[in-house]
């Protein structure tokens, strides 16, 4: 709601010196939104008067039309000579009253007016359109005034072109606040001042001769005020004033009849619509509509409607979506200029709609039709349906104030019957919600401040306005205390909080992950969990992966990315790929994060009630919609893992410090990672780890594809890891102390010979079963294929350390344990000790 | 050696002339500081202290003197060996700390030379910002809570009193999951805010209930300098017998001070959320220009696009309603509940002007910012 300071000031008597900036802040404090305060005009310097345009010389030879005038401006220049100025604007006459800026002034942008030579002549000033005096953009014409203007008189004011303008945001409860009225109550009590209320009119009562209307639908629409003017002149203009306060509140002038229409919405709060009576075939009828019924709002727009939309009839069909748009065949027609005769034809009998309808029907015909307008926000938010009657009757009154038509003495006012709400309060509600003491008095005053009736001394029984539907429970009125004896004047204090149990086991590990992975050199990124099948085709998954079984959005915010991520890859490898066009080459990420994965049976999550808890088996349903949503962590190495420089030569990342990382994470968790060989996508077949927490798999590690690092763009030996940290993480563990021995090591290493296909991990695992309790660490410190190994063999060299934690070791003995370790991977693996 | 002759008077002994000995002696003193190498004084040593050095030779011929005269002798040479040896000793000393200093010289480095041998890495500033968070309100006694991202619309919205035609359910632009038909019927959307956590928290025990709960959480808003679709909010709520409105004031206020600093003003600005009554927006005083680029055009502020004032979040006490759906009894338990934007927390804690570097994963951003924030 955009609120003019001028017109604000006609309702509440606001302190002279008080700026725009100054009323924010007291509405901000007042809870109302004020987002920005626009000073118009405030570069804007005059002369700027009325002109008569004396002559006008159309002169030839340029590229456009150029008009060289004189207008007289009256004594305004200081001679009273006729001002001599080119223009180049054409929709003007002879006689015309035109706006004129003279030389010295400066028009905002800001842009100085000086006198100048332009087209062969001097052109002291301008003939000035709207769109440069900063009255909105939509009209580029000169500005032609109506013919009773006095020329010398001062446009500034005319035009009321210095304001500030308040721009408030209006939140869903206080509906009431999309009128100047609304706020105008809300400064009201903000400033302990009264309130002129625009809505205080003398209203004739209703009666049987008014435009005949059929409610058919008492609960869509409860009030239908319809009061109808006739002979009104088509050829009447909306004054400046009111185009003014349209323009200022963001509303574009359109013809006369419309203009009051919605000025009187501005100015009340309550949306009208004006029908052509002559256009209106017999009764209007409020009903809804039947399935696949036809309206052509005045947009033009061709709407298929729905049964639950409410609709303005009559004997033609629907002629307006209720409270959202009116229909094209019964619109007001815009004036029309003969050029002929100079008659100015349109619609001459006007019946002005103000009705109250349902804010859900509203709400949802508006969301349906995407037709979100000034009226429908209105009626969405609750409007006063008391307002009706005098919102008709202003709209009347400046029908045939303005438009000289006459007021038919027919009133239409169906009302179903409300009945009046009450609330019970206990006085010192308020007090117990805010942790102070307001007392019963401040209370009642508050209440009554906002419009509500109060009775009652420890209960209240409170009466709320008809234009705060809101209010309906004791906690909306204590609300309404505390907000305006001021939130600042509540006190501040600590709630005694029990003691409490600290971070959990899991998120100790998530934090201890991230850390170690950054103490490891990974940086970690938060990636867009959106995806779409190309990330699973840059993968490289099969058809039938279960990866590519995702979680869909209905309203993606990139059709190609309509999924839930189910792998953290895509969106790691998507930062490498920027990190590296950005040029940074040598690089570890990591990410922690969510993935969805849709269960197996597709379920739709119940909509329960919300008075009162829902059932455990409820809750379970509800958590039975919901995608396995298990945590993960993955990490993206590319180029050096540890740089070149002037020490030497560095190491690039590779398939091993891919899989290390996930080591890092198993030690965060304090659990042993095993390592297995296998063969999933995205992974090189020959380069890729399953990672196992016992018999669990919980991710997979190595070098990715040589394909996927091509149809990324990746570069070579890009390496990756994933991993489950649900399945990782085991609650309760506590590591127990080792014994450690102070005797003396006994070292002993061993060369083995094995097939090039046996895990080393076998190998290892072999001696160490082998050698037994002896045995303290185990090194695998060579590997090596070639000649010296054979033929489709590897060398395998270890380093044993035995200790025993009772006494010195002998040779003899370190040598037993040695050779049962050979023993044992020789039975294992087939494993030989090398010549 | 001369065999002993019990006749010899011991001056008729050459070597053994006290005069000859003490030449000996000096000319092992000359020779020890003239070496100027350890080597060299090895040579020496080997010249003066050796088997065939003067003072050695002088040595054995005591033997021969008659043993009246052994004494003396003995004494005489015994001082003079002792004497070039300590000297010996000395010089020993100084010519190995001279070699040490200069090897030690010899062996310096420059230790300006850059060493980024083994990479750091860095946590993401969000995350360790929400940390902070959790940490402050765990030392309050409050408990870390999560939920799902992906959420029952119960949950996200009913639950929080924001029923299905509520015009607030609009005004967040809900990614919606698509039901197995296809249609957004699902009942499951993306969550809008952390508050589900609060209603999940409600519903898994009974109050006094004390928890925060950051996440991650999704709106249908385009990548921009100051929005992205995918972002984190802080919840808390505090629900026990007797929490007002005071409560949720002086544990912000306790918030601020510990993220961001004393001094600086808060301002309570009345809003609207379904789940919370009253209801208050709020925000901190601009800690870059305190308000002085308010009406200022000669002084703009960044920080705070010249209003003065930074929005830190919304709060309020939580809606009866929202008690009873969660299971609740309001009659007996109140609560507070507060949520705020770790984005715009990060970006004016510390001076981050994009909103997008937060989401690319660019490691220049987040490097610095190193573990902890
Ligand atoms: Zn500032």
């Amino acid at each position: 709601m955009r609120v003019p300071l001028s017109w604000l000031r006609e309702y509440v008597d606001l302190p002279a010196g008080e700026t725009g900036r100054d009323v924010a802040a007291r509405l901000v404090r007042a809870g109302l939104e004020v987002e920005t305060v626009e000073q118009l005009g405030a570069d804007l310097k005059g002369p700027l008067v009325v002109g008569e345009v004396l002559s006008i010389d159309e002169l030839s030879g340029f590229k456009k039309p150029i008009r060289h005038c004189f207008v007289n401006v009256g004594t305004a220049n200081g001679t009273g000579e006729p001002q001599e100025i080119v223009c180049g604007a054409t929709n003007f006459a002879v006689g015309d009253k035109v706006v004129v800026v003279l030389p010295g002034a400066v028009l905002p942008g800001p842009f100085p007016i000086a006198a100048r030579q332009t087209y062969g002549h001097t052109s002291a000033g301008m003939i000035c359109s709207a769109r440069e005096l900063g009255m909105g953009d939509d009209h580029n014409g000169i500005i032609v005034l109506e013919s009773h203007h006095e020329p010398g008189t001062d446009a500034v004011e005319l035009l009321q072109l210095v304001d500030e303008v308040l721009d408030i945001a209006v939140t869903p409860d206080r509906g009431y606040c999309l009128s100047m009225r609304g706020v105008a109550r809300e400064a009201a009590a903000a400033y302990g001042l009264p309130l002129a209320d625009p809505a205080l009119l003398d209203v004739p009562p209703a009666n049987s001769y008014g435009y005949p209307v059929k409610v058919a639908d008492p609960a869509g629409c409860d009030r239908f005020v319809a009061r109808t003017v006739t002979g009104v002149e088509p050829s009447a203009r909306t004054p400046i004033w009111m185009q003014r306060r349209l323009q200022k509140a963001g509303i574009r002038p359109i013809s006369l009849t419309v203009d009051i229409t919605n000025y009187v919405m501005l100015e009340v709060g309550q949306p009208l619509h004006a029908y052509d009576r002559n256009r209106v075939d017999g009764p209007i009828q409020v009903r809804r509509a039947e399935e696949g019924e036809i309206l052509t709002t005045l947009d033009g727009v061709k709407r298929k409607l729905s049964a639950e939309d409410l609709l303005i009839c009559d004997n033609s069909g629907p002629i307006g979506l209720a409270g959202v748009m009116g229909g094209a065949t019964t619109e007001i027609l815009d004036p029309v200029l003969d050029p002929e005769t100079g008659l100015v034809t349109g619609s001459t009998e006007v019946i002005v709609e103000a009705a109250h309808f349902d804010p859900i029907a509203v709400a949802r015909t508006a969301k349906r039709h995407k037709l979100p307008s000034e009226a429908s926000k209105r009626f969405e938010r609750g409007v006063d349906p008391e307002a009706a009657r005098a919102a008709a009757q202003r709209a009347v009154d400046l029908l045939v104030l303005i438009a000289g038509g006459t007021a038919e003495a027919g009133v239409t006012d169906i009302a179903a019957p409300h009945p009046v709400r009450t609330i019970s309060i206990a006085a010192d509600l308020p007090d117990r919600v805010a942790g102070t003491e307001y007392g019963r008095e401040t209370v009642t005053r508050r209440l009554q401040e906002i419009g509500c009736g109060v009775v009652g001394a420890d209960t209240l029984e409170v009466t709320p306005p008809s234009w705060r539907p809101d209010l309906t429970d004791p906690y909306d009125l204590a609300e309404e205390v505390i907000r305006l004896e001021g939130y600042d004047n509540v006190p501040a204090r600590m709630p005694t909080v029990p003691p409490g149990r600290g971070l959990s086991e899991a998120q100790r590990f998530h934090r201890r992950v991230g850390v170690a992975l950054a103490g490891a050199g990974y940086v970690e990124i938060n990636a867009y969990p959106f995806l779409g099948e190309a990330a699973f085709d840059g993968l490289g998954l099969d058809k039938d992966d279960r990866r590519r079984r995702t979680v869909k959005l209905v309203n993606p915010l990139n059709d190609e990315e309509p999924a839930l991520r189910t792998t953290l890859l895509p969106g790691l490898l998507g930062a490498l790929r920027r990190n590296i066009g950005r040029g940074n080459t040598d690089l570890a990420l990591f990410e922690t994060g969510t993935v969805f994965l849709p269960k197996d049976e597709l379920k739709v999550a119940p909509r329960l009630p919300v008075d009162r808890r829902p059932s455990d088996t409820e809750i379970a349903e509800l958590n039975a919609a919901l995608p396995h949503q298990p945590r993960r962590v993955a990490v993206a190495l590319a180029g050096e893992r540890l740089p070149s420089g002037w020490w030497g030569k560095g190491s690039g990342a590779v398939w091993a410090d891919a899989i290390e990382a996930g080591r890092t994470v198993a030690a965060a968790a304090g659990v042993e990672l095993t390592v297995r060989q296998a063969q999933y996508a995205p992974w090189h077949p020959g380069r890729c780890a399953e990672l196992l927490v016992g018999d669990v798999v919980v991710g997979h590690a190595g070098e990715l594809h040589p394909r996927v690092i091509k149809a990324l763009h990746l570069p070579e030996r890009t390496s990756v890891m994933e991993l489950d940290l649900d399945l990782v993480f085991e609650d309760g563990r506590r590591v127990s102390g080792p014994a450690v021995s102070a005797y003396p090591v006994a070292t002993q290493d061993v060369a083995l010979i094995v097939d090039s296909s046996v895990p080393a991990a076998e190998v290892e695992a072999a001696l160490r079963e082998g050698a037994g309790e002896l045995l303290e660490a185990i090194r695998l410190f060579d590997v090596f294929t070639g000649e010296q190994a054979g033929e489709g063999k590897k060398s395998l060299a270890y380093t044993l350390r035995f200790r025993a934690a009772d006494r010195t070791l002998t040779a003899d003995e370190a040598t037993a344990a040695r050779e049962a370790a050979v023993a044992l991977a020789g039975s294992r693996t087939g494993a030989t000790l090398r010549g | 050696m001369s065999a002993p002759n019990k006749s010899y008077d011991p001056v008729e002994v050459e070597a053994l002339k006290p005069e000859v000995v003490e030449q000996a002696r000096d000319e092992a003193f000359a020779a020890f500081a003239a070496a100027a190498s350890l080597e060299e004084l090895k040579q020496a040593k080997v010249a003066h202290t050796g088997d065939r050095s003067p003072l050695a030779l002088a040595n054995r011929e005591i033997g021969a003197l008659p043993p009246h005269a052994k004494a003396a002798a003995g004494k005489l040479i015994g001082q003079a060996r002792g004497a070039v040896n300590q000297a010996l000793a000395k010089r020993q000393t100084e010519l190995e700390a001279e070699r040490d200093a200069r090897v030690l010289v010899e062996e310096a480095v420059d230790v300006t030379l850059p060493y980024d041998r083994v990479p750091r890495g860095a946590r993401h500033p969000l995350t360790t910002l929400a940390e902070r968070i959790e940490d402050t309100f765990v030392a309050m006694g409050y408990e870390v809570a999560s939920g799902p991202e992906v959420e029952a619309e119960w949950l996200n919205f009913d639950a929080l009193n924001l029923h299905q035609d509520h015009p607030a359910r609009s005004m967040q632009d809900t990614f919606f999951v698509q039901a197995p038909d296809g249609s957004a019927d699902s009942g499951v959307v993306m969550r809008t805010q952390t508050s589900p956590v609060q209603i999940r928290t409600m519903l898994d025990r009974r109050p006094p209930l004390y928890a925060v709960s950051p996440g991650r959480v999704y709106r249908t808003d385009e990548l921009d300098a100051t929005h992205t679709p995918v972002f984190r909010q802080v919840e808390a709520i505090a629900v026990d017998e007797g929490i007002t409105f005071a409560d949720l004031k002086g544990t912000i206020e306790a918030l601020v001070e510990k993220l961001i600093g004393t001094g600086l003003e808060l301002r309570w600005r009345p809003s609207y959320f379904p789940f919370t009554e009253p209801s208050a927006e709020i925000d901190l005083q601009c800690f870059v220009c305190r308000g002085a680029s308010v009406g200022n055009p000669d002084r703009p502020c960044r920080t705070c696009s010249s209003e003065g004032w930074i929005e830190l979040g919304g709060c309020g006490v939580v809606n009866p309603r929202v008690l009873v759906a969660a299971g609740v009894d309001p009659d007996r338990y109140s609560g507070f509940a507060f949520g705020l934007g770790l984005e715009r927390i990060l970006m004016n804690r510390h001076n981050v002007a994009d909103m997008r570097d937060m989401v690319e994963g660019d490691v220049r951003f987040t490097l610095p910012f190193g573990m902890e924030i």
